[in-house]
C-alpha cells in the first residue's frame, strides 16, 4: 500500500499543501518498506490549466491507492476514481502525521469532490 | 476593413461605441457588420434588435480514443499543452472540455488510435437590423472555451465591406482572439482609476498586438482631465469625448440607440469614423 500526501517541501516533517493539483510535490509513504519518497510536481505548478488532472496521473502512475490533501477538485477526483485511488481530506499538519492519521483511521474520506474546479 | 472596440475594464461603453459606429456606418450605406464577440454574455442584440435569420452550432474537434489501438505510449499526453489527455497505467482519458481542438494528437499518434468527433460550445446567430449585417456568438454555460466560437463569430465578416467587432472586456485569450485580425482597435475607456488601470493594460496588449489604435472617454465629466492626462502620458491619441449624459444611461436602459435617443451626440460618432478612416487608409 502507498500513500501520497500533497506536500510543500520534500520531507515527511513538511506541511501539507493545501492545495492538490497545484501542490509543490508529493511524499509517498510505502507501508511495505516503511519508506519515503519524493515526487516533484514543478511542472503542474506552473500548468495553465488541467494541473489537477496531471497530478492525479502522477499520483496514480506511481503506484499510489490512497492520497491525502487539502482539497481535491472534480477532474482530479474522477481520474482518481477511475484508477482507484481513495482521497482522504486533512487540514493542517505534517505530512508525516496526516500518514498517522490515516493509518488510525481518523481521516475523513472523501466520496466527491469538495472545491469546485477552477481555471 | 475591421475595426474592433475594447477596453480592458468592462463596462465602460464597448456596445454603445460599437452598435453607435455600425449603426452610423450603416446610415452611410456602408455594407457593414456587427460582429458581437463577447460571447460569454452578449448585449449587442439589445440594442440592434436585429431579426435572426441562422443559428448555426460552433464545435471544436475533440479526440476520441480507441481503446483496441491506443498502447498508452503518452506520445499524446506529453504533446497537449492543455492537459486535455491523462495517461492512467494502460489507459489514455480524454477530458474534451479542456481541449482547444488543435488536432496535434491525432497527428502523431503512431498507433493512429485516435480520431476526432466534434463538440458543440455554443451557437452563431446571424441576421439583420436596420441596415446592420449581425452576428452573434453565445457559448453555452458551463463552457471556458471562447476563442474557437469567437472564431467563428469572426469569419461572418466575409461579405462585408466594414466590420465593427465588439470584443469582450479583459486583455486575455478571448480578447487577443477578437482583436488580432482587425486594422484598428478603438479602446473605450471611463475617466475611473479603475478605468485607466485596465485601459493601461489593454493599450500594452494593442502595443504588442502592433495593431493602430485610438481611445474614446466615456461618461467624461467636465473639469475631470484624468484620462486626458493619462493618454498624453501613455502617447496615445484621445479621438472623442462622450459626455456623461443622463439622457444617455435612461436610453441605454431602454435599449435604444444614442444616435436616436440623443442626436445631439451623434457628431462623436462622425468624429470617431472619419478619424479610423484616416488612420486606416493612411
Amino acid at each position: 500500500m502507498k500513500i501520497a500526501v500533497s506536500a510543500q517541501e520534500k520531507s515527511p516533517q513538511s506541511p501539507v499543501d493545501p492545495r492538490f493539483g497545484r501542490a509543490k510535490c508529493f511524499m509517498v509513504y510505502d507501508e511495505g518498506t516503511k519508506t519515503w519518497d519524493a515526487i516533484d510536481n514543478q511542472q503542474n505548478l506552473q500548468a495553465a490549466q488541467g494541473a489537477g488532472i496531471q497530478s492525479a496521473a502522477t499520483v496514480v502512475n506511481a503506484g499510489c491507492n490512497v492520497l491525502i490533501s487539502g482539497h481535491c477538485g472534480p477532474k482530479a477526483f474522477a481520474t482518481l476514481s477511475k484508477a482507484q485511488v481513495a482521497v482522504y481530506a486533512v487540514q493542517g499538519g505534517t505530512v508525516e502525521a496526516a500518514v498517522e492519521a490515516y493509518r488510525s483511521g481518523t481521516l475523513k474520506r472523501l466520496e466527491d469532490a469538495d472545491v469546485e474546479g477552477h481555471w | 476593413m475591421k475595426i474592433a472596440i475594447a477596453s480592458g475594464k468592462g463596462g465602460t461603453g464597448k456596445t454603445t461605441v460599437a452598435t453607435n459606429l455600425a449603426l452610423l456606418l450603416g446610415e452611410r450605406g456602408e455594407n457593414v457588420v456587427y460582429l458581437d464577440c463577447d460571447v460569454e454574455e452578449p448585449n449587442g442584440h439589445l440594442f440592434l434588435k436585429p431579426s435572426i435569420d441562422r443559428r448555426i452550432a460552433a464545435t471544436i474537434p475533440v479526440p476520441v480514443i480507441d481503446e483496441s489501438k491506443c498502447t498508452a505510449c503518452g506520445e499524446c499526453v506529453k504533446f497537449c499543452q492543455y492537459n486535455a489527455l491523462v495517461r492512467l497505467g494502460k489507459t489514455v482519458m480524454v477530458f474534451p472540455e479542456l481541449c482547444h481542438g488543435c488536432g496535434g494528437c491525432m497527428l502523431l499518434c503512431p498507433q493512429k488510435a485516435i480520431s476526432e468527433r466534434d463538440r458543440e460550445i455554443g451557437i452563431v446567430e446571424t441576421g439583420r437590423a436596420c441596415g446592420v449585417c449581425f452576428a452573434n456568438g453565445r457559448l453555452n454555460i458551463g463552457e471556458a472555451m471562447s476563442p474557437p466560437l469567437i472564431r467563428e463569430v469572426l469569419r461572418q465578416s466575409a461579405a462585408a465591406a466594414i466590420a465593427v467587432i465588439d470584443a469582450p472586456p479583459g486583455t486575455s485569450c478571448p480578447v487577443i482572439t477578437s482583436l488580432r485580425t482587425a486594422d484598428f482597435v478603438m479602446l473605450v475607456t471611463e475617466p475611473t482609476p479603475f478605468g485607466l488601470h485596465d485601459l493601461g493594460m489593454a493599450l500594452d496588449m494593442v502595443r504588442e498586438l502592433d495593431v493602430p489604435h485610438g481611445v474614446v472617454v466615456n461618461r467624461a465629466e467636465a473639469g475631470n482631465i484624468d484620462a486626458e492626462s493619462f493618454c498624453a502620458q501613455r502617447q496615445v491619441a484621445v479621438i472623442a469625448q462622450l459626455p456623461d449624459d443622463r439622457r444617455v444611461a435612461e436610453a441605454y436602459s431602454r435599449g435604444e440607440m444614442v444616435l436616436t435617443a440623443v442626436p445631439s451626440l451623434r457628431r462623436h460618432f462622425e468624429t470617431i469614423w472619419e478619424y479610423i478612416r484616416g488612420q486606416v487608409h493612411a
